[in-house]
């Protein structure tokens, strides 16, 4: 074995950048260990095509936890700040909104969009509270802490006063579905909520607990939906300078191929080019079937941890599309300012239904549904002059196609994707000078991740709070000494929201010092 | 039109069922896991007697019977059980516990290293589920043999010579815990040193199809040496003076409690033995390190009662303070014909059971419609009720 450390992260993807530039303010000597060339996991930026550059996962910020912000004195420049949604309808007659202004529906309408907007972000502000924090234990060995924080949430909920509580208890766990129908009359908004609640799921808007998919969206920034200049990969390098600054070390190019275990306790690491490092205290980025059955396997953890990490839902069911374009495609009713917005294509709440579907039975979306925005627009970093880039998360695309993913398959659904879009941009294809399209699989693969969830695990309520990823592990800490997970598949779960790799942080700390 | 295939229904018959059937007068049969298995065919006293004095045959086809091969099966193997299986070499069986993740055992059974890599676990209870999570990530294949190997239990003083006459010639070699294959008539007849009487006696497994054929010929060779068919009442009174613990009466499954506490570890069974923290990881490890420092709740004691009167279903009380503190119960008891002692299995709640320490068991009892209780001494003891030489002597005494 070669140098020692305090900490060793595995996996640069911002939370991996989170936790070990925490642990290293905190004093410890970490070393990050990345598999790729650069640094930031699913939030990076990189070329597509000759001239082209694009976030290549997640491309909109609206979940970076404040306090992560605050905590690491976190800075880059943003190219577009509270971006307006404008849900698409071919004839030009668009509903936009923002914030809690809707425009394009009746009054009725805009007045009800104000109310639910009101109450979902409060009910979003009451969650963010636990998304910030180490969730409690149940166990009989729960601490004192634990205690407290199940008393303060029940507080906090009780709080709200009765009617709202009420409300909170009844829309937790429901479908958004039900929710929209009854409060809206327009099909554009509700399909356009109903895609904000089912985005990178496998969830369809009348699924359970799609409100609270949707309240997590908003929790943070209200669903303030911003773009970091240069794309994703500006986040990702502030983490990782705030890593460095803070003293961490952070090598590129290391894929680990395993963690060592000596006497069921984490050693170190192992990379695939046979180099060890050694650290009491090794800290997995990737998500929990990775860290556990590739990286741990299953021989060094018990047979009822493993079946309940197997057990964990999370086959991706969203694609990523890239398009470099000649020009930006005209779109009907939409100012040449408004290409900034981001734009949505999810005519009505059963056009979204209807869309997952297809996904329930292995097939992809006849008729998919887009959350796309054009990143060049604000950002000329990202193609050459007077050329664009259109970035789209495309639904639903499921990883475990009956068919497969193959070259066939992907470029069936890319043309169809590509059809769909034309219907709202009549020209976008004669603009088309390169498109790639990213499926599940293709996300499993570049980015590393089980089933290419880039949540590392179904947000639902069933892995969620204590159960996420699993029970018994649900405090970053597995049931491994010296073993934690601080990436999105440990609570709160995924977006590019720091929360995750902070709370590990924190706990890992924290438990430190008990010891 | 689709056709329903028939599915088995009711109770399955053992291979060796028409032999058994011929031999039963009782008509006293039992559900063992979907088998109909015999209480007894003639009298329990008189079965009891053939395991001690001659030669049992008893019907073992209803145990669960998995194989486990694949290139991960040692691993597999070692990371179920808390013993190290390393150690267990081919052509050796190994008594093991397994447990959950909390330490509290799932079952108890026999692994026997059939081949190199090549495992037989054979258990009272069905495990498929616990073992399919176990191979998550892990190239090892289960298969259930439980309907395709008949097996027999031969137990007694006279079953060495039974198996000589039976003509398996290199079973004076077998020692305990071993085994070895013979031909019988054309197949691979394996036979093990391994039994649940404590006696010396061997295990028989060959495929079903020659079941009725082994039946015969060894009946034919223990014609002289008192060879006779047994059925679980007997069996039972003989595993209590062996001091083995059984599934559903002396601790239950831990995937079956409902209750918390109301499952054992192995620690709590008397079977601390069995585990091996030098060992790779194995299910329970930490729960298990974290019992062994901090103290168990429960300890099995084995009972030597005063009196002649069983001590079923009763509480076992200690001397506290001048009074009788309540601390556990019996879980088997039986009076024991080849001891002439009144024994039982409990449980006890730490710090009590220790051996050597006079309890009392409270009985209760029966005569002409009238219950009467007494408080009988116990004494822990901590060796089998019986365990001969015989047992383990290899070669074995022809009788």
């Amino acid at each position: 074995m070669n140098d020692r450390y305090d900490a060793i992260v595995v996996g640069a993807g911002h939370n991996g950048l989170v936790c070990a530039s925490l642990l290293a303010k905190a004093g410890r000597k970490v070393l990050v260990l990345e598999a790729k060339d650069q640094v930031g996991g699913a939030a990076i930026t990189r070329t597509f095509a000759e001239g082209y550059s694009v976030s290549a996962c997640a491309h909109l910020l609206y979940q970076l936890q404040p306090q992560v912000r605050k905590d690491l004195g976190l800075e880059f420049d943003v190219s577009s700040e509270q971006m307006g949604t404008i849900a698409l309808s071919p004839d030009g007659n668009h509903v936009r909104y923002n914030g809690n202004e809707v425009s394009g529906t009746s009054d009725e309408d805009a007045a009800s969009y104000k109310d639910f907007y009101r109450r979902m972000t409060r009910f979003a502000d009451l969650l963010q509270t636990y998304l910030n924090k180490t969730p409690p234990r149940l166990a009989k060995d729960a601490s004192l802490s634990d205690l407290l924080t199940l008393v303060r949430l029940g507080f906090d909920v009780r709080r709200l006063g009765k009617v709202e509580m009420q409300e909170f208890l009844r829309l937790i766990g429901i479908n958004i579905y039900d929710e929209l129908v009854e409060r809206f009359e327009s099909g554009l908004l509700k399909g356009a909520l109903s895609l904000d609640a089912v985005l990178g799921t496998h969830l369809g808007p009348r699924s359970p607990n799609t409100i609270l998919t949707y309240l997590y969206r908003l929790a943070g920034s209200h669903g303030t939906i911003s773009a970091p200049a240069g794309g994703m990969s500006a986040v990702s390098e502030a983490l990782a300078h705030s890593a460095r600054d803070n003293g961490a070390t952070i090598r590129t190019g290391m894929p680990v191929k395993k963690i060592i275990i000596e006497n069921g306790r984490a050693a170190g690491v192992e990379t695939e080019n046979g180099e060890q490092f050694s650290s009491w205290l090794v800290v997995s980025n990737a998500d929990p079937k990775t860290t556990i059955m590739r990286l741990v396997s299953a021989r060094n953890v018990e047979t009822g941890f493993t079946r309940r990490v197997h057990n964990i839902r999370m086959r991706g069911n969203a694609a990523k599309l890239h398009l470099a374009l000649d020009g930006l495609p005209h779109i009907k009713g939409i100012e040449k300012g408004e290409y900034g917005e981001r734009f949505v294509v999810a005519p009505d709440e059963n056009y979204v239904e209807r869309a997952f579907n297809a996904a329930k039975y292995g097939e992809t979306s006849t008729k998919p549904v887009f959350e796309i925005t054009f990143p060049s627009f604000r950002d000329s970093s990202l193609a050459p002059t007077g050329k664009h880039v259109l970035s789209a998360i495309v639904q639903y695309a499921p990883y475990a196609l009956r068919e497969g993913w193959s070259d066939e398959t992907r470029q069936a659904f890319l043309d169809r994707a590509i059809a769909t879009l034309g219907e709202y941009m009549p020209d976008l294809k004669q603009r088309i000078s390169a498109a790639e399209m990213l499926t599940p699989a293709d996300i499993e693969k570049e980015f590393l991740i089980t089933g290419g969830h880039w949540h590392h695990g179904e947000l639902s309520l069933d892995q969620f709070l204590f159960t996420r990823p699993v029970g018994g592990a649900a405090q970053y800490a597995m049931p491994l000494d010296g073993l934690y997970l601080c990436g999105a598949g440990a609570h709160p779960g995924g977006g590019v929201s720091g929360a995750a790799g902070r709370n590990a942080a924190r706990a890992i700390l924290k438990r430190e010092k008990a010891a | 039109m689709t056709t329903i295939q028939e599915v088995p229904q009711g109770r399955l018959k053992s291979p060796f069922y028409p032999r058994q059937a011929e031999l039963d007068r009782l008509n006293r049969w039992h559900d063992w896991k979907g088998y109909s298995s015999a209480d007894g065919f003639y009298d329990t006293t008189l079965e009891y007697f053939s395991i001690r004095n001659s030669t049992s045959v008893f019907d073992l086809t209803p145990m669960t019977k998995y194989r486990i091969t694949g290139r991960d099966s040692l691993d597999f193997i070692d990371r179920l059980v808390t013993r190290d299986m390393r150690k267990i070499k081919p052509g050796r069986v190994a008594y093991a516990v397994w447990c959950n993740d909390e330490g509290q055992v799932i079952d108890d059974g026999t692994i026997f290293h059939l081949k190199d890599g090549e495992y037989r676990l054979c258990s009272q209870e069905r495990h498929m589920a616990w073992l399919t999570a176990a191979a998550i990530g892990m190239d090892v294949s289960i298969v259930d043999e439980t309907h395709d190997i008949a097996a027999l239990a031969v137990q007694g003083p006279t079953s060495y010579s039974v198996m000589k006459n039976l003509g398996l010639d290199g079973i004076e070699n077998l020692k305990p815990f071993g085994l070895m294959y013979f031909d019988f008539e054309g197949t691979d007849l394996m036979v093990s040193r391994t039994g649940f009487t404590g006696d010396l006696g061997y295990e028989l497994w060959l495929p079903a199809a020659k079941a009725e054929a082994l039946w015969d010929a060894l009946f034919e060779a223990g014609k002289l040496h008192g060879i006779m068919a047994i059925g679980t009442d007997a069996l039972e009174q003989s595993r209590i003076e062996a001091g083995f613990i059984a599934a559903y009466v002396d601790f239950l499954p831990a995937d079956v409690t409902v209750r918390s506490g109301r499952s054992r570890s192995p620690f709590e069974l008397g079977l601390e033995w069995l585990v091996d923290f030098k060992k790779s990881n194995f299910n329970g490890r930490r729960a298990l390190a974290k019992e062994k420092r901090q103290g168990s709740t429960w300890r099995l004691v084995k009972l030597d009662i005063e009196g002649n009167k069983p001590a079923h279903h009763s509480y076992i009380f200690a001397k506290s303070g001048g009074r009788q503190k309540n601390i556990g119960f019996t879980t088997s008891a039986t009076w024991s014909p080849v001891c002439k002692q009144n024994i039982a299995i409990g449980t006890a709640r730490t710090p009590h059971g220790n051996v050597g320490d006079k309890l009392f068991v409270e009985i209760y009892y029966q005569r002409e419609m009238h219950w009467s209780r007494v408080m009988a001494e116990a004494t822990v003891v901590d060796k089998p009720f019986w365990n001969p030489p015989r047992r383990r002597a290899t070669p074995p005494g022809l009788f």
